[in-house]
């Protein structure tokens, strides 16, 4: 009987790994097949910014948005990194005590919880208040908040995972805080290097924060205060179109934000690999 | 007097040091409070920017009403959590047993070989924007289905309904609940199979009575965490949904959910400021929906822990 039991659930097994296999190569390839066919018939549309009808059928690419998202991402991806390691440090036993610690961790899980259309529509409301148009600053903050949390949870786990004696070896000759600080970061940086790139991923393709911020601009961004877009964004709209010529470009800007993805995961792998002689013993 | 300038010196040195520490440790404090700025401005701007439509309609009519009519002032979203609610649930029953199963068989059946082939392949996965299961959804799947069901159930659909919307969400959710289960599950002692097995289980039994009690918190929280995605996706839901602000009458018609209705309605949001505050409203409820939910994941992964502990 319950070697029944047994073969059946491993048929289950099977039958439900091919499932979630099945179902995630069939997005990988629909997307990849698509978008190479449309950008093998048109290369230009990834270099060339849209013309002035260009989601209704007419020419042009959508370089500007994946301008858009690189002058987007990066910087907010640099700021929240800054800002979670300092959070991170001071999540430790020498700066708070547990309690807190705890009660700032809670909040970090409910921030991360949030969805994203909430802080897109966070600061557009500080935008109406100001009587501002969305532009690139907008959607810089809002990319902060959205990977704040991501990024400091992750440096908080790496940073905790550090062995107590490196600590308190470093206490014993004498060194403050911060020296030590530096250390620990030092130590844990495999740690915080894919912490980061995991929150620049997924900065990278969400959309339903930026759709708000920045203002789906069809010009390339020209400075802080411009409006810009993004590419994931620029997938909805193309999706949403009624034009066949217009929904193709969409299979090739998602073709676009897949490979920069993978690249992003690759790097992150091989970085760790690079980071992790800094780490003793392992 | 040398001997006194050197120690100067040194204590100078020293001092230095104590004020870069105090000086950062100050810093630090002021970003943590970010966190705590960020969370409390939430909640006072989005109830400041709502007040208008509250002040105007009651509460409960707004919940519990489903005609959202913007042009006869009418901004009842019963429909739009009506719509969460289905869509979230259906894709959670049909994406937690099947992630499980799959995460199962990687982290205990599949040769070592295989496993950390698979185990990468669904991290990298993990990663891929929503935007793009969407898309695939809407432009691969979508016409597909509709012809589908036309010709077996003779349902007259556009394809864009709840349903797809569900299965998009459990395809978007797989990644997440596989990679972070088959990690719970790895990191379990080897001591703990070896007894159950010499006990003379078979390996499913071992896997059901012994593995899942003791990942259980790591389990739960991954199904929660693949939950929260899914219960605040916005993009890959309203492209699919098909966004129609009635109740829907059964799961192959078009609906709407929280998101959905922000991101669609969202056009003539700047110009008029009482739907503004309407669908600020509706963030709000979301919000609330998605911070109690996971108030009481972490109330009860922390019970779980203590009473499941190996």
């Amino acid at each position: 009987m319950r070697y029944l039991e047994e073969k059946i659930v491993k048929i289950l097994m099977i039958c439900s790994i091919l499932a979630v296999l099945g179902s995630l190569l069939f997005i990988l390839f629909i997307t990849i097949s698509r978008g190479w066919i449309s950008i093998n018939e048109n290369p230009g549309i990834i270099f060339t910014t849209p013309g002035p009808r260009y989601l209704l059928g007419g020419e042009g690419g959508f370089f500007h948005a994946i301008a858009g998202s690189l002058y987007m991402v990066v910087p907010s991806t640099i700021i929240s990194l800054i800002l979670a390691c300092l959070i991170a440090l001071f999540l430790q036993s020498e700066y708070s005590s547990k309690r807190i610690s705890e009660i700032i961790r809670l909040f970090i899980d409910i921030l991360w919880g949030t969805p994203s259309i909430i802080y897109g529509l966070f600061v557009l409301t500080i935008l109406i208040s100001f009587h501002r148009r969305g532009c690139l600053l907008a959607g810089i903050v809002a990319l902060i908040f959205l990977e704040l949390p991501i990024i400091t949870r992750y440096v908080d786990e790496s940073i905790s995972s550090t062995p107590k004696e490196l600590k308190e070896i470093a206490y014993s000759m004498g060194l403050t805080r911060v020296e030590v600080s530096k250390i620990i970061l030092k130590y844990s940086s495999s740690g915080i290097i894919a912490g980061s790139l995991i929150g620049l991923g997924r900065a990278f393709g969400d959309a339903a924060s930026i759709i708000f911020t920045t203002g789906a601009a069809s010009t390339m961004p020209k400075g802080l205060l411009s409006s810009c877009t993004a590419l994931p964004v620029v997938i909805f709209q193309q999706a949403n179109s009624f034009y066949p010529s217009v929904r193709d470009h969409a299979y090739a800007a998602a073709f676009i934000l897949i490979i920069i993805i993978l690249i992003l995961s690759i790097t992150s792998r091989l970085l760790q690999k690079k980071f992790s002689k800094y780490t003793v013993g392992d | 007097m040398k001997v006194k300038g050197r120690s100067k010196k040194v204590g100078n040195r020293l001092s230095f040091r104590l004020v870069k520490d105090n000086i950062s440790r100050k810093i630090m404090i002021v970003c943590t409070s970010i966190i705590f700025l960020l969370f409390i401005s939430f909640v006072v701007l989005l109830v400041l920017k709502s007040n208008l439509v509250i002040s105007k309609y009651s509460i409960k009519e707004l919940l519990f009403s489903s005609f959202w009519e913007p042009e006869n002032h009418k901004y009842g979203f019963f429909s739009a959590t009506f719509g969460t609610f289905i869509v979230t649930v259906f894709s959670m029953i049909m994406a937690i047993p099947i992630s499980i199963l799959a995460a199962v068989y990687i982290a205990e059946y599949s040769p070592n070989k295989l496993r950390r082939y698979l185990s990468s392949f669904i991290d990298v996965l993990a990663g891929i924007p929503s935007v793009v299961f969407g898309l695939c959804m809407l432009l691969g799947f979508v016409p597909i289905f509709s012809v589908l069901l036309k010709k077996w159930f003779q349902i007259e659909t556009t394809g864009m309904c709840l349903f797809t919307a569900s299965i998009t969400l459990t395809v978007m959710v797989f990644p997440i609940i596989v990679s972070l289960t088959v990690e719970s599950l790895r990191a379990l002692p080897v001591e703990l199979r070896e007894i159950s097995l010499s006990l003379g289980s078979t390996k499913w039994q071992m896997i059901k009575k012994t593995l899942f009690k003791a990942a259980g918190p790591g389990i739960i929280s991954a199904i929660l965490l693949g939950f929260g995605r899914a219960l605040g996706e916005t993009m890959a839901v309203a492209m699919v949904i098909g966004s129609k602000n009635n109740i829907p009458t059964s799961l192959f018609a078009s609906g709407q959910t929280l998101p959905s209705l922000i991101i669609s309605s969202f056009g003539e949001m700047m110009s008029v400021p009482e739907e503004q505050s309407a669908l600020i409203f509706v963030a709000l409820t979301l919000f609330v929906l998605v911070t109690v939910s996971n108030i009481i994941a972490k109330v009860v992964n922390n019970k779980l822990k203590k009473r499941w502990r190996y």
